[in-house]
């Protein structure tokens, strides 16, 4: 299948009053086209720093990318100008974010919001956006969308504000959509109807997604691939099957372990101690060293090797070493 | 809408009328009464006086007369010019006052508005610092040592503005910006903290995603949200130039509303003070009032009325 999106050896740093954050330090990720990838790991990791930067939407100053590069399509969309990128956004990527209650603008009634992408991008008559519009909203589920338009955010719930951020998000058919974590501020009842929606989307249109989520329960039900990120990296990535059925990082593993399933009833939750690393000083082996139950000496001072199980799942530990391997059998 | 508007108007006129009492009874607490400066005039010709203009009267009963003029908006002769009527004189002095009064305004917003939002965008550059540091001492500076600096600098060294009075555009300026500049610097400065927090709201970023222009992510959905605080302070700023405007009028010799209301005090001409001061706070009130309308129709959230939302 085509690929889309390609992410290789992404760093982003924040320049703050306290030092240099390295929040995202080497990411590689792609994803095909009509795929879902999920992104999951703690708070803090860096998920939302590395789906922002697709779209150079992180904070700019203090946020920088130091190095890599994200090529989407053919272009190279770190090397890309302001308004070229203001191009892309929106109408060949998109992107929703956390929050449904703050993420609409309050005093612009919703049909305003929703036209000003397609009229800001396309050559469209106001009719025919607002047209457009009440088609979106249909798609994603909101009852009299023509008197609905006219109303303003704090007229509707939750979970509605978040349709209408997804119809938004639509609007101009992008290739890509990126959602960060569109669920988390949503009731238990709401996020599975909102989940429902993405893969009744993705049927119609065929749009490639990126699901950021902490939760895994939430990426049991929509991923393809799931990229497991740590302290900035991404420390192992595979197939959905992989991932819950063969996950090989003990982080991978402790995440599992500290999650409800439904396949492994009355097994008990086990949280994963400790802390993620300060990432203004990343320590220069395995991040997870001070919190591996499995960990050897060689984890603090050298970073694993980055080993390939399959054609699809890939992990950064050393229990991957043909040394290591000896070493626990002994 | 219209119970609300209906609700705020009887308000208003309760409002008002506090404000007339207090008037009326601070004003007859003062000590002195219009008559006992002059010292030609015997006890006859006083008494005369008084009688004339009701001051023999109970106090009770002036009240009441007070208040029929107010209803009626006739508050009968001045005591101190005799051929002039109240209402004359404010006629005469509120065109004045008010060009005074809506320039300032009109400079202070805009210059406001504009030194706040370049400040925010230039966050923490050479411009925001310059704009800041003319904003505190905008602030700090009182009006009426600002008037006499720019007299002292503009007219007199500079001879490029004349001083005083009110007869051309070119009068304008000095009492403008005398007047202006501690209401600008109060709105650039809440124009910039507002719109640097409103730039880090979610729907910024949501608006950026869309791949909106710069420009119009700061015209329509920055400044709308950011201006809101503004127009809060709008009526507190609104008093603040009205009662500058009495300092500014004197000092410049701009012949206002101000000129006449001072001038009534000093005298104790009873009409003429309860009929500025009534003229004075009606126009305040009403003012108060349409900054409270507009508020509810730049944020929808705001309702004027009980039903609606959910
Ligand atoms: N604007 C910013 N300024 C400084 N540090 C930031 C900023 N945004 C994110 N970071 C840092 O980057 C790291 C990753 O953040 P983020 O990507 O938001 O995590 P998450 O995985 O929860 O989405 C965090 O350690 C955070 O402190
Ligand atoms: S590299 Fe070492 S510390 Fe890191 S996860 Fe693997 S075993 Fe644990
Ligand atoms: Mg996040």
């Amino acid at each position: 299948m085509e690929k889309i999106l390609d992410i290789k050896d992404l760093h982003v740093s924040f320049t703050t009053y306290g030092g240099e954050v390295q929040a995202v330090r080497g990411v590689n990720l792609d994803l095909h086209k009509g795929e879902t990838l999920a992104i999951v790991g703690e708070s803090g990791c860096g998920k939302s720093v590395t789906a922002s930067s697709i779209m150079k939407l992180i904070p700019s100053p203090p946020g920088k990318i130091t190095k890599g590069s994200i090529h989407f399509k053919d272009q190279d969309l770190t090397k890309m100008s302001n308004k070229d990128i203001r191009k892309i956004r929106g109408v060949d990527i998109s992107m929703i974010f956390q929050d449904p209650m703050t993420a609409l603008n309050p005093t612009l009634t919703v049909g305003d919001q929703l036209t000003e992408g397609l009229k800001q991008h396309k050559k469209i008559s106001s009719h025919d956006a607002n047209e457009q519009a009440i088609e979106m909203l249909n798609l994603v589920g909101i009852p009299n969308p023509k008197e609905r338009m006219k109303q303003h955010p704090h007229q509707f719930s939750g979970g509605m504000r978040q349709r209408i951020v997804i119809a938004m998000a639509l609007i101009c058919e992008p290739e890509l959509l990126i959602a960060d974590e569109p669920t988390t501020a949503l009731d238990v009842t709401i996020q599975a109807q909102i989940l429902q929606l993405f893969n009744k989307i993705q049927e119609q249109t065929g749009v490639s997604i990126i699901l950021i989520t902490h939760d895994l329960g939430v990426v049991a039900k929509i991923a393809d691939r799931i990229a497991v990120m740590y302290a900035g990296k991404v420390i192992e990535v595979g197939t959905r099957r992989e991932i819950f059925y063969n996950p090989q990082h003990p982080y991978t593993q402790g995440l599992l372990n500290s999650v409800p399933r439904l396949d492994q009833r009355g097994d008990q939750l086990i949280p994963i101690n400790g802390t993620p690393p300060d990432l203004f000083s990343p320590p220069k082996g395995c991040p997870f060293t001070a919190r591996c139950p499995k960990a050897m000496e060689v984890c603090e001072n050298v970073y694993p090797v980055h080993t390939k199980l399959s054609d699809t799942q890939e992990v950064d530990c050393w229990l991957q070493d043909e040394r290591a391997k000896k070493y626990i059998a002994t | 809408m219209l119970k609300y508007i209906v609700k705020r108007f009887f308000l208003m006129i309760l409002t008002i009328f506090i404000i007339a009492t207090l008037t009326f009874f601070l004003m007859n607490a003062i000590p002195g009464s219009p008559f006992n400066e002059e010292k030609t005039s015997n006890a006859v010709v006083q008494q005369n006086l008084e009688k004339h203009f009701n001051l023999d009267k109970p106090l009770p009963v002036q009240y009441v007369l007070y208040l029929k003029s107010i209803i009626t908006f006739d508050f009968g002769p001045s005591i101190k010019q005799p051929t002039e009527t109240v209402n004359s004189l404010l006629g005469r002095g509120f065109p004045i006052s008010a060009e005074l009064g809506i320039w300032t305004i009109l400079v202070a917003l805009i210059s406001g508005i504009t030194l706040g939002v370049v400040a925010a965008l230039r966050h923490n550059k050479l411009i925001d610092y310059t704009a800041m540091t003319i904003a505190v001492l905008g602030i700090s500076i009182p009006n009426f040592v600002l008037a006499t600096l720019v007299i002292q600098v503009i007219a007199v060294d500079l001879k490029l503005l004349p001083a005083a009075t009110w007869n051309s555009p070119q009068h304008m300026i000095l009492p403008i910006i005398a007047l202006a500049t501690g209401p600008m610097a109060i709105i650039a400065r809440l124009t910039r903290s507002s719109m640097l927090e409103t730039l880090t709201q979610d729907y910024i970023k949501t608006a950026r995603a869309k791949g909106l222009s710069p420009f119009k992510i700061v015209v329509k959905h920055a400044l709308r949200n950011a201006l809101m605080p503004v127009v809060t302070i709008l009526g507190t700023l609104l008093a603040g130039v009205l009662t500058g405007t009495f300092v500014i009028e004197k000092i410049f010799a701009i012949p206002g509303m101000g000129k006449y209301f001072v001038q009534g005090i000093n005298q104790r001409d009873y009409p003429v003070i309860m009929g500025t001061t009534v003229f004075y706070s009606t126009f305040l009130v009403m003012m108060l009032f349409l900054v409270d309308i507009m508020y509810g129709v730049l944020d929808p959230r705001i309702k004027l009325h009980k039903k609606g939302g959910e």
